[in-house]
């Protein structure tokens, strides 16, 4: 095999296991039996998905065009940055609305949470006690 | 002096490296750029950063290889659990951590590695700070998911922001 025939089939096959896993995420947002586990397909498949592709892309910029890219680089973290937020603020909205008893929202396999052990509620249901991370009262 | 000129050496370090990987470059304008960008957006949102907590760099970095390790081990786990396993076979459960960790910055990093980390996504926090609500997909033992959570993350997070 030649060298630019090895590069192509090596970027190929990245793209390829990078769909897959985006395609395995979506397929999990299909079949999943309600929101929160629904939740677990893209926030996951995200980030090997994606990863994979940005590789790939590194990869044939390298090969086929000689230069290292480096943006690539800065797409991923902004993506693990992002992800697991949006995914909790879905999350919480999830939880107010079951609290709020919406005749849409039906809590999943697992049952609505249970409160803390510690008697505060959940910070979706309850102001942050004084002297928590997130009261700003005192500053 | 420099003190008042750099009131985030991290921050600022941070944003010149970003600067100069979004030029895709080095270079002296992308470095100067970016060496002004470093200087004047720590100065104007030094008031958003009351208590920073000190990190250590080393176990920080390989906090990092660990967890980017563990995203794709997970992955496919996740993606066997979403095309193999029948629905009525799936065990997910709600998982409530307590909190050993204290400051926000290190509770947030904890969070978004909970919700990195495929199998589990962090919900909520407890409105006194000393609990976190976690989603797991799939998890025939609560208990034993909190464990294996508190040892491979926290534990390091506490050396981390110690």
């Amino acid at each position: 095999m030649t060298a630019a025939g090895f590069a192509d089939t090596l970027v190929s096959a990245l793209i390829v296991i990078g769909a897959g896993f985006a395609l395995v995420g979506s397929w999990g947002l299909v079949r999943l039996p309600s929101l929160m586990e629904r939740l677990h397909g893209p926030t996951k498949a995200s980030t090997l998905g994606l990863g994979a592709i940005l590789v790939a892309s590194v990869l044939w910029f390298h090969l086929a065009r000689g230069v290292w890219t480096t943006h690539e680089l800065l797409v991923s973290v902004f993506l693990f940055m992002t992800a697991p937020i949006s995914a909790n603020m879905v999350a919480k909205v999830h939880l107010h609305r079951l609290r709020q008893r919406e005749p849409s929202e039906r809590p999943g396999p697992a049952g609505a949470p249970a409160a803390p052990p510690s008697g505060a509620d959940w910070a979706t249901h309850e102001a942050p006690h004084e002297g928590t991370p997130g009261d700003f009262v005192g500053d | 002096m420099t003190a008042r000129l750099f009131p985030h050496p991290g921050l600022t370090v941070l944003l010149v490296t970003m600067w100069v990987v979004m030029v895709g470059e080095v270079s002296f304008g992308a470095l100067f750029l970016g060496l002004v960008v470093g200087i004047v957006v720590p100065i104007f949102t030094a008031p958003w950063w009351p208590g920073r907590p000190p990190v250590r760099f080393l176990p920080a970095a390989a906090y990092c290889g660990i967890v980017l390790w563990d995203i794709v081990v997970a992955n496919f786990h996740v993606a066997a659990i979403i095309l193999f396993k029948p629905t009525r076979d799936l065990r997910p459960a709600w998982l409530t951590i307590p909190l050993e960790l204290t400051t926000p910055e290190a509770i947030t990093v904890f969070a978004g590695t909970i919700s990195l980390t495929p199998g589990t996504v962090s919900a909520d926090v407890s409105a006194c700070g000393n609990y976190l609500l976690v989603h797991a997909l799939h998890a025939p033992d609560p208990a034993g998911e909190v464990a294996k959570v508190k040892a491979r993350y926290e534990a390091r997070l506490k050396e981390i922001f110690a």
